[in-house]
């Protein structure tokens, strides 16, 4: 097996740096506490400032409003922000853009990009009910008749949709799977309902296609349909990686605050050997699943291996993030299986994390077809 | 490094790469130790020295080490190319890891003048091999609280006692020894010294342990009135314990310094996937078994922990949470790791994970259940993986001490 590295880059170590203090200031635990009851569920006032620092358009290029640095870059502001629970449509926000980028047109990325980068809120609407985790299995139908597209059925996990300016959405059209770009006056005529999730710093809605018609020239590039698909999802999953390791990073943290402060028996509870060797082992667990993300941020674009590398990523820190939040709970004993715990928030975003775009099983099935043959 | 251009490094790589294909050794016809624990019988052990002599002599051993002394005075980027292409090919092991890894480290990091001049080439050169005495039967992981005795007499020191787990002890020309010489210090610790002791005096007897696979490579080591030179003293009498804990980083790959070569054959994860191949399960190759294929990639994108943890050591501002955590936890990722995976490599054989070397129908001759029952010797060597959690959650988590 080649010897594998990672590479890092002086932007990302500014981008670690800045987003390190900025989501610390930003989204202090009594915050996100403050923000599970609102039902924007974000401050967007720091969404603007987000958008001021230049993050939504980190890895676009400068032609269409980006800075032009690559999503190896986006990987520590994810991860900062799963470190502090930050919750915002950063990360649909920019699967959206990437979705533009890789399926678009070149008139739709011009059209829009400018705008995504500048601050304007996007979603994707790519679940199903099926719940397939391949985003090339679509069902949710569109009819071509003459300049319109008559859609019908389904999605799920659609992110933050009441402040989507925009929203990619994937239909079956003619049997094959194609993306569609709805403005605001679009996605406010859809059918819509909140979905009851278990991470509570999310905003997830459902939505009805069937009666919607939208304009033909609302298709991405048709041809780069199935492509694009992919790439959203293992832009997804790397994303996802760098929330959980954040999110890990956190909840050993929290869990270290109580086993260095609680007394049980005239000793500090850290002090018995059960604790202390398990949260050992947890913090093994996420360094390894950090090396992971930072060599899937850096090897993203190299062909085979960043795939590869970004499942491997996925599937680590989802185990990792999910081993050191339950540990979490269990470790603060009856104040643990309170609501004013917050080990049930890093728990509750574990679960969201591992099985939004693909759990560890389900990367790894993939990874051996490709590593065993 | 930044004097070295990539295209002295590419040419250096070529050149190793090109030795190493010439200069290999052929199957010597006996089973080669995977480790630098399990030289048990002579001709393994003569094999082994004429091997690291070679690797010495070509430049690809010491390359980073001062010329004065013996090494080859080159910058470590260029050990380390040696040192993967010699492990690319799957050569041999380093025969003399205790000089090279830990006793030479410490000499050329702290050691007097005089005393890297007497040391540092024998141990390239295989010439003078070294062991360790660390650990006593009573005293394992407890090691500062030894007792093996060091009393000052005039130009000399007394040694009694017993050392156990003396890796290559029969062969050792040199041991580093950590010994008590004030057994009323105000505490354990500081009532301990460093030695560089000659272990070819009378008074110092190894009798040889059988380990749990049956074959040799520790002895147990007894110190009768053994008189060695007040000179073998390292650093002043009394700090034994810290010159042994930095002796530990260097045990533990924590710090950096060693001559470089390999001195385990690490089982290769590409191996087992041939081994999953050609084993078969239920009347089918075991490597379409789902569950298998699941459990194999684990370990493939665990094995690519260990690298990746390793090369994020080196990126500073990935690493500035807790700058020691990747140091301090590697020997026990990669011990428990290969434990592991030389375990699953048996349940991939079915019944057959039941032969064992010697019996000719054992897959690849036996040597993954070979490889599981000597694996221990990592996990519990240089402190057991238990010691390991202590060590990462106190040192690391700063967690309180039980």
């Amino acid at each position: 097996m080649k010897r594998s590295t990672i590479g890092f880059s002086e932007e990302q170590a500014q981008l670690l740096d800045i987003a390190a203090s900025f989501c610390r200031e930003k989204s202090p635990v009594e915050k996100v506490r403050k923000l599970l009851e609102d039902e924007q569920g974000y401050d967007p006032a720091v969404w603007k400032e987000m958008a001021e620092l230049g993050w939504l358009g980190i890895a676009v290029p400068e032609e269409f409003g980006g800075i032009g640095l690559s999503l190896a870059e986006v990987v520590p502001v994810a991860e900062q922000m799963g470190r502090h629970l930050m919750a915002g449509p950063f990360v649909p926000t920019t699967l959206a853009a990437q979705a533009i980028l890789a399926g678009g047109t070149e008139a739709q990325k011009k059209a829009l990009l400018p705008e995504i980068c500048a601050g304007a809120p996007a979603s994707l609407a790519l679940m199903e009910e099926h719940g397939d985790w391949d985003l090339t299995h679509v069902e949710a139908e569109a009819r071509r008749e003459g300049d319109v597209l008559k859609l019908s059925g389904k999605k799920t996990f659609v992110l933050d949709l009441p402040s989507a300016d925009y929203l990619i959405l994937s239909l079956n059209l003619g049997g094959k799977p194609v993306l569609a770009v709805l403005g605001k006056e679009e996605i406010g005529k859809l059918n819509a309902r909140r979905e009851t999730v278990i991470d509570e710093t999310r905003r997830s809605y459902q939505i009805v296609l069937d009666g919607v018609s939208v304009p033909a020239s609302a298709l991405l590039d048709e041809g780069k349909a199935v492509q694009a698909l992919r790439h959203i999802e293992l832009v997804a999953s790397l994303l996802l990686s760098a929330e959980m390791c954040g999110g890990a990073a956190s909840a050993i943290d929290y869990t270290l605050e109580y086993l260095t402060t609680r007394k049980q028996f005239g000793k500090l509870i850290g002090s018995y050997q059960s604790l202390k060797h398990t949260v050992v082992d947890a913090h093994i667990a996420y360094e390894q699943a950090r090396s992971h993300l930072y060599s899937a941020a850096s090897n993203f674009n190299q062909q085979g291996e960043g795939e590869a590398a970004t499942r491997m990523a996925k599937s680590v820190a989802s185990e990792a993030f999910s081993f050191a939040s339950d540990r979490a709970i269990q470790f603060h004993g009856g104040f643990g299986f309170t609501y004013e715990c917050d080990a049930q928030l890093y728990r509750r975003r574990a679960l969201w994390c591992e099985y939004q775009h693909g759990d560890a099983v389900y990367h790894r099935r993939l990874l051996a077809d490709a590593l065993l043959g | 490094m930044s004097t070295i251009s990539q295209k002295e490094l590419d040419e250096f790589r070529a050149e190793a790469a090109a030795w190493v294909k010439e200069n290999a050794p052929a199957n010597p016809g006996f089973m080669l130790p995977l480790t630098f624990m399990e030289v048990g019988t002579d001709e393994q052990f003569n094999f082994l020295r004429e091997w690291q002599n070679k690797v010495y002599e070509a430049g690809y051993l010491g390359a980073a080490w001062p010329k004065e002394y013996g090494g080859h005075g080159l910058d470590q980027a260029f050990q380390d190319i040696a040192s993967q292409e010699l492990a690319r090919a799957q050569t041999p092991i380093m025969l003399n890891a205790i000089g090279l890894n830990w006793a030479g480290p410490l000499i050329l990091d702290i050691g007097t003048e005089e005393q890297k001049k007497r040391y540092i080439k024998g141990i390239l050169s295989a010439e003078d091999i070294w062991c360790q005495g660390f650990s006593e039967p009573d005293h394992g992981s407890d090691l500062g609280n030894a007792q093996t005795k060091a009393v000052r007499d005039g130009d000399e020191y007394v040694l009694n006692g017993s050392k156990i787990w003396t890796t290559q002890g029969n062969y050792a020309k040199y041991m580093i020894l950590l010994a008590r010489t004030n057994p009323d210090a105000p505490n354990k610790y500081a009532g301990l010294s460093f030695f560089l002791s000659p272990m070819t005096v009378p008074g110092i007897e190894t009798v040889p342990i059988r380990k749990l696979t049956g074959e040799y490579g520790f002895t147990q080591t007894f110190f009768t009135d053994a008189r060695i030179p007040a000179e073998s003293l390292m650093g002043k009498e009394g700090e034994g314990w810290l010159v042994a804990m930095r002796t530990l980083e260097y045990e533990r790959g924590a710090r950096r310094g060693q001559a470089g070569g390999h001195v385990m054959v690490a089982s290769d994860p590409e191996a087992i996937l041939d081994l999953a191949r050609k084993a078969t399960r239920g009347g089918k190759p075991a490597m379409e078994d789902p569950v298998v294929r699941d459990k194999l990639v684990q370990l493939m994108i665990e094995a690519r922990s260990l690298q990746l943890c390793s090369s994020r050591s080196r990126i500073q501002p990935l690493t500035q949470d807790r700058p020691a955590s990747l140091a301090l936890s590697s020997k026990l990722m990669s011990t428990e790791f290969y434990r592991r995976l030389n375990e699953f490599a048996l349940s991939l054989q079915g019944p057959k994970a039941a032969y064992y070397v010697g019996e000719e129908d054992a897959y690849d001759e036996g040597i993954w259940q070979r490889a599981y029952l000597n694996s221990f010797s990592a996990t519990i060597g240089g402190g057991t993986s238990q010691i390991q959690h202590n060590i990462i959650g106190e040192h690391v988590l700063g967690l309180p001490k039980g």
